[in-house]
């Protein structure tokens, strides 16, 4: 039997905890901030999504509210929608139809709370580490509340009593359940080499590396990326409020500020989503070529370089969804489905079992966890890319609109209706 | 599959996703540095043909009065009947409108008062914003026609058929 030597995973050393009253203190001023951006945040992306929109198409989009920017028409639509009527239809279940926009709120809201930001901070009170709840399963927490998401979405769907909005709640519930397990199953990788499930200790093991896992586990994050957009129903992934199918699928029923709450619900998704991106793929809040650790003290400057470098990083990706959203026309239902299932989870199986076993291989050379063993991953990796991108993906990744059919295609179908012509009873004999 | 659907041979082969999604990409966020093709429009205003027949206008003579004679050709040449005209007669026997109403709301903008009148008086007009808080603003009377500044279009010449 080979003896596999077993890689001690790095864990920072256990910190002195901070003194009641800082923590106390620290957290309360991280909620408030990180609501307050966050919230500003997500309402100034309604406006980035019609400025972007409006570039790409080659207008000018919102210019009259606030400057030429039209930085003031967040607050405008905000005004708008809570000063309109509030209907409530007759036919509606009322309980579950308030509820449902609240459900679809929190979730996304509280996905935040364990992405870890900005480098801890050294303060003279202690290290005050730079997330707003620093929980030991932060992956896992976020994964399951930004799967909680949907069941506002069906909820909505289905209290509306309405067959476009129960469609859309339908659509939303397959959806998500298909491209939760290829999401789930595409972080297994990033899992396996931080050897964690600490969102901090997968910033650091990228930090340590010196490579971003973007680099090393390319499928990985293509994966993500995909089933991100199927999750936060965006385009090419908005079915469930496909407005040309389901006039406006989910939430055909709601009006004024009940309405404007899934619209926001979904740009938190996005930018939670984003934020998980730059976390797992990107390096978090690494600042490439420093290192972070217990030896050197954090000073508040660097800290707050390392929040810039997030918050662009978080920013790129949320343009990303929005580029994405004014290039790709809707998938038809069936072409979801069969992505999902039958290229996505497959390819993320095998990819895990690939990486699992580059790693198993690397580890039994001896190669130390640094840059090395991250540039021999990076070479596995770009043979797997092009085999993905370039053999696979030729009329395989999705069906196409019908193709028309081989000979060979031809030949196998009449073999099977003859052959069932003999088994069912002519009615003539 | 229904009966008669065309199927398209695709190169199926040929056929890729993510490459194509990432020319898309580039496609789109090229345009996103290209020229804006937006019209401020209350600011800026695009102009508007020569030809342009918009909301009427009656020219009148240096005294100030209408041009028209009451002969009676427009609201007969007149396809959506909106010209209603009263003629009247003066001591000198001059006819002059006694009422002239054209409902702007029913009419088409043909232009064909224009080309009949031997006087030139009744013209559509370069004009195209016009709102009014009632139905009966739209019906103008002579001295609203009279009043209008607006220039006069220039009908189609037969010689000059793109109007250069």
């Amino acid at each position: 039997m080979i003896p596999v030597p077993v890689y001690a995973v790095i864990h920072t050393t256990p910190e002195p905890p901070l003194p009641f009253w800082v923590f106390f203190v620290s957290t309360v001023v991280k909620m408030i901030i990180v609501f307050t951006v966050y919230m500003v945040g997500v309402a100034l992306l309604t406006l980035a999504e019609r400025k972007i929109s409006a570039w790409i198409q080659g207008r000018l989009g919102p210019n009259r509210v606030g400057g030429k920017l039209g930085l003031l028409q967040p607050a405008a639509d905000g005004v708008k929608n809570i000063m309109k009527e509030e209907t409530l239809p007759t036919h509606v279940n009322k309980p579950i139809f308030m509820l449902a926009p609240m459900l679809a709120f929190i979730p996304a809201m509280v996905a935040w709370a364990v992405i870890p930001f900005g480098a801890p901070w050294d303060s003279k009170w202690g290290r005050i580490p730079m997330v707003v709840a620093d929980l030991p399963v932060g992956f896992l927490f976020t994964l399951a509340i930004s799967s909680l998401g949907v069941y506002g979405i069906v909820l909505a769907g289905w209290s509306s009593n309405n067959k476009y909005a129960l469609l859309g709640g339908l659509r939303s519930s397959a959806q998500m359940i298909s491209y939760e397990i290829a999401m789930g199953m595409s972080l297994i990788p990033v899992l396996l080499l931080a050897g964690n499930v600490t969102l901090n200790e997968i910033v650091d093991q990228q930090a340590n590396m010196h490579i971003w896992n973007v680099l090393t586990l390319t499928i990985s994050f293509f994966i993500f990326v995909v089933a991100a957009f199927a999750e936060t129903n965006r385009l090419p992934f908005d079915l469930p409020e496909a407005e040309s199918e389901l006039i406006a699928g989910y939430h055909t029923e709601y009006s004024a500020m009940k309405f404007s709450m899934f619209p926001i619900s979904e740009y938190a998704n996005m930018a939670t989503s984003s934020a998980l991106m730059a976390t797992l793929f990107f390096g978090g809040w690494d600042i490439p070529f420093t290192r972070v650790d217990n030896t050197t003290g954090v000073s508040f400057l660097m800290t707050l370089l390392s929040i810039g470098l997030f918050g662009l990083k978080t920013l790129f990706f949320i343009f990303v969804f929005i580029w994405i959203r004014w290039t790709l026309p809707r998938f038809r239902y069936d072409q979801l489905m069969s992505l999902g299932w039958k290229f996505m989870l497959p390819l993320a199986l095998s990819y895990i079992v690939i990486v699992a076993s580059v790693m198993l291989g690397l580890d039994y050379v001896g190669l130390e966890r640094g840059f090395f063993y991250g540039l021999a991953m990076l070479g596995v990796n770009v043979v797997l890319v092009i085999i993905t991108f370039f053999l696979l993906d030729r009329g395989r990744v999705i069906s196409p609109a019908y193709g028309r059919a081989t000979p060979q295609q031809i030949a196998r179908l009449r073999a099977v209706t003859t052959s069932r012509s003999h088994l069912s009873p002519q009615s003539g004999d | 599959m229904a009966i008669n659907v065309k199927v398209l041979d695709r190169p199926v082969e040929q056929v890729s996703y993510m490459r194509a999604t990432l020319k898309g990409m580039a496609m789109t966020f090229s345009h996103l540095f290209k020229e804006k093709v937006t019209t401020q429009y209350p600011e800026q205003k695009e102009s508007i043909s020569r030809r342009w027949r918009g909301t009427h206008r009656m020219l009148t003579t240096e005294t100030g009065k209408a041009k028209c004679v009451a002969c009676g050709l427009c609201p007969t040449v007149c396809p959506s009947n909106c010209i209603k005209l009263v003629p009247g007669e003066d001591e000198q026997g001059n006819r002059y409108p006694l009422v002239f109403e054209i409902d702007e709301f029913r009419c088409i903008f043909c232009g064909y008062c224009q080309e009949v009148c031997p006087e030139e008086a009744i013209h559509v007009g370069r004009h195209y914003e016009n709102s009014e808080y009632s139905r009966e603003g739209f019906v103008y009377d002579l001295e609203r026609l009279m009043a209008q500044t607006h220039p006069v279009s220039e009908m189609w010449d037969p010689s000059d058929p793109k109007g250069e």
